[in-house]
């Protein structure tokens, strides 16, 4: 298992270099640049200063090198400073964001605890309404139940966030008034009162984004349950003498899990990319809005310094899923 | 009497197999007449409906609500939205279609030749992953954001924003069906048939025309339906965030996204759009499903 996580890391250097040179020359090679915003009153020496103060003459190749050696030696050298007090990074430049000057890293640290309080509060709740539904769907297979959850997962596939987000602002938000329309980030939680408001202002992103990743869920949940439904050791179980609540929430349960916590983390970073949408919507200030923004102002070094991140997030959640699902499961051990 | 009765009835053929078990799936049924009806409306409704618009008429029917005149009322700019639901309705149903088009014949031939050639299957499934990997939505906003002008100025800004969109999706959404492609054809290019044909001379060129390409449609269709699902989402997923196609040349999802600013006292303008993309997509998934039973022939005449 060891080996097989070893091997696994290391194939994921090359893959994660090739990618970032591919968003790199993506964004870096398109006609579009911060150049093109700058007025065409100003004199041609002065543009040429913006450019070379923004390190924009360099080739392209050099650029690149410096971009890679800032994200994985600079930045994480200035995160060991900031916790232990060494000077690792010191004089080094960090990835500065053309829009404020200010190191890119510094505002995706700012902008991610909205993500995730808003993203990972949705990813839970929609676990958790998931997993009850599947269990009950597989052990009344073809009831009510079970044809209600599979409409309901039909239609969480097929409606799209940003459209169930503004029924639930037009139905909650508009008509009844419960819930606020937009999400305020200057909210601290300091008293019972903020906190109530708090939760008010999440309840409409985190049903919306709930709602799409529990249609999901609940459709492994249920397939894999009914998987190991007809296993012999279910059998045995039931012959044994065990009441029907162990050997389906003890048994059945405990195995049907394997797969579904391997869905589960893969889908992680995908929903990192599906909250660009459910942030716009709802003006949640995390790290999908601040990618639209960036792409609105031409921020070269923050598009991709944020697109890599979410690459990153792909491939790492891609080899945590392989290895729970070896770890889990004895007979995928893959070597 | 027993020869009536023993003889074997006469084998149907494969598409009336296959229609009668789609027939039997009320889901996929349901999604069919749906889907026939969306494309009725958008494609026969401007036919019908063509409400006079003159410049003078539009100024008065500012802000309208529902009424005879307009069924779905007007925008701000006094345009009459049924007729606007249509046209967009036919760019999106086209987006959808061209896009899924692009991803299946680039992934069907990605998984042919990864699948049929051994010596090309490492690198060109190394590159699946690659592609696998990449973050598509920010990706996405980004091709769309910094190619939009330069496009547009060579082949005009509506032909150039629908070329744009549906190259980016369709190079961004072929790995699944590579994939599968690429399984069949392991599997089929060790069938007897395909022995046969090689041992009598036969060039791999014909072997994939005569024996794989025909063996491999039932899967390809099946991710092909659900490749229109996805695709007409992704395009409106652009829309909305407003790096999708330009207001006079609408989607549905630029009509939801143009909807949003009037949400609170016309709800009307974004529930319209928004509930036409969901039923599209839930009735090709539906379709999907019922095509994935019906052409697979463990299930078929059960």
């Amino acid at each position: 298992m060891l080996t097989f996580t070893l091997r696994r890391l290391l194939l994921a250097i090359p893959t994660l270099l090739v990618i970032s040179l591919v968003i790199f020359l993506l964004v870096d090679l398109a006609p579009g640049s911060p150049m093109s915003e700058i007025p065409l009153t100003v004199p041609p020496e002065t543009r040429q200063k913006m450019i070379e103060a923004l390190g924009a003459d360099q080739p392209v190749i050099f650029r690149y090198f410096l971009w890679l050696r800032q994200f994985f030696w600079v930045e994480p050298a200035y995160l060991f400073d900031g916790w232990f007090g060494t000077h690792w990074a010191e004089g080094e430049q960090r990835i500065l964001s053309w829009q404020s000057r200010s190191p890119v890293f510094t505002i995706i640290g700012q902008r991610i605890p909205q993500t995730l309080t808003v993203i990972g509060t949705a990813y839970l709740v929609g676990i958790l309404i998931a997993v009850p539904i599947g269990i009950y769907s597989a052990y009344r297979q073809y009831s009510w139940f079970d044809q209600a959850g599979t409409l309901f997962a039909m239609i969480g596939f097929s409606v799209p966030t940003f459209f169930s987000g503004t029924l639930l602002i037009i139905i909650f938000a508009v008509w009844l008034g419960w819930f606020p329309t937009k999400y305020d980030t200057q909210l601290h939680v300091t008293s019972w009162a903020s906190f109530l408001q708090q939760v008010k202002q999440m309840a409409l992103p985190v049903m919306t984004l709930g709602l799409a990743n529990a249609a999901a869920i609940s459709r492994y949940m249920r397939s894999s349950m009914l998987d190991n439904m007809g296993m012999d050791y279910v059998r045995t179980a039931r012959a044994k003498g065990m009441t029907e609540r162990t050997v389906v929430l003890k048994h059945v349960l405990r195995n049907s899990l394997i797969p579904v916590v391997t869905v589960i983390a893969l889908g992680i970073p995908a929903i990192f990319g599906g909250a660009i949408i459910t942030e716009n919507l709802f003006g949640v200030n995390g790290i999908g809005a601040a990618l639209i923004g960036a792409i609105h102002a031409n921020d070269i070094p923050m598009v991709q310094t944020l697109a890599f991140i979410f690459a990153v997030l792909i491939v790492l959640f891609n080899l945590i899923a392989d290895v729970l699902y070896g770890l889990l499961d004895p007979r995928i051990r893959y070597d | 009497m027993t020869d009536a009765t023993s003889a074997p009835p006469k084998p149907a053929s494969p598409r009336r197999e296959i229609w009668q078990q789609f027939r039997t799936h009320k889901g996929a049924l349901f999604g069919l007449i749906v889907l026939t009806l969306l494309v009725l409306f958008v494609v026969f409704g401007p036919l019908l409906w063509d409400p006079p618009q003159r410049l003078s008429d539009t100024i008065k029917m500012k802000n309208q609500g529902p009424s005879l005149r307009a069924p779905f009322g007007t925008d701000q700019l006094g345009r009459d939205l049924l007729l606007r639901m249509m046209q967009a309705g036919k760019v999106s149903l086209a987006v959808g279609l061209v896009a899924m088009g692009i991803a299946i014949v680039f992934g069907a031939f990605i998984g042919i030749l990864a699948g049929y050639f051994r010596r090309l299957d490492g690198p060109l499934m190394r590159i699946t992953d690659m592609f696998l990997a990449l973050p598509l939505i920010p990706l996405l906003l980004v091709m769309v954001m910094l190619f939009r002008d330069r496009i547009a100025g060579m082949i005009g800004p509506e032909l150039g924003a629908f070329t744009l969109i549906v190259f980016a999706i369709g190079i961004t959404s072929w790995m699944a069906t590579a994939r599968i492609v690429r399984g069949e054809v392991l599997t089929l290019k060790e069938r007897e048939y395909v022995l046969a044909s090689r041992s009598i001379g036969a060039r791999p060129s014909r072997i994939i025309r005569r024996h794989i390409l025909p063996n491999v449609v039932s899967p390809v269709m099946v991710a092909a339906t659900l490749g229109v699902a996805e695709a007409i989402i992704t395009e409106s997923v652009l829309s909305f965030l407003g790096l999708g196609f330009p207001p006079d040349f609408p989607t549905w999802g630029r009509l939801l996204y143009d909807g949003l600013q009037y949400m609170q006292v016309y709800p009307e303008r974004v529930v319209w759009p928004g509930l036409a993309i969901s039923l599209t997509v839930l009735s090709v998934n539906y379709i999907g499903d019922g095509l994935r039973d019906a052409l697979d022939p463990r299930i078929r005449g059960r």
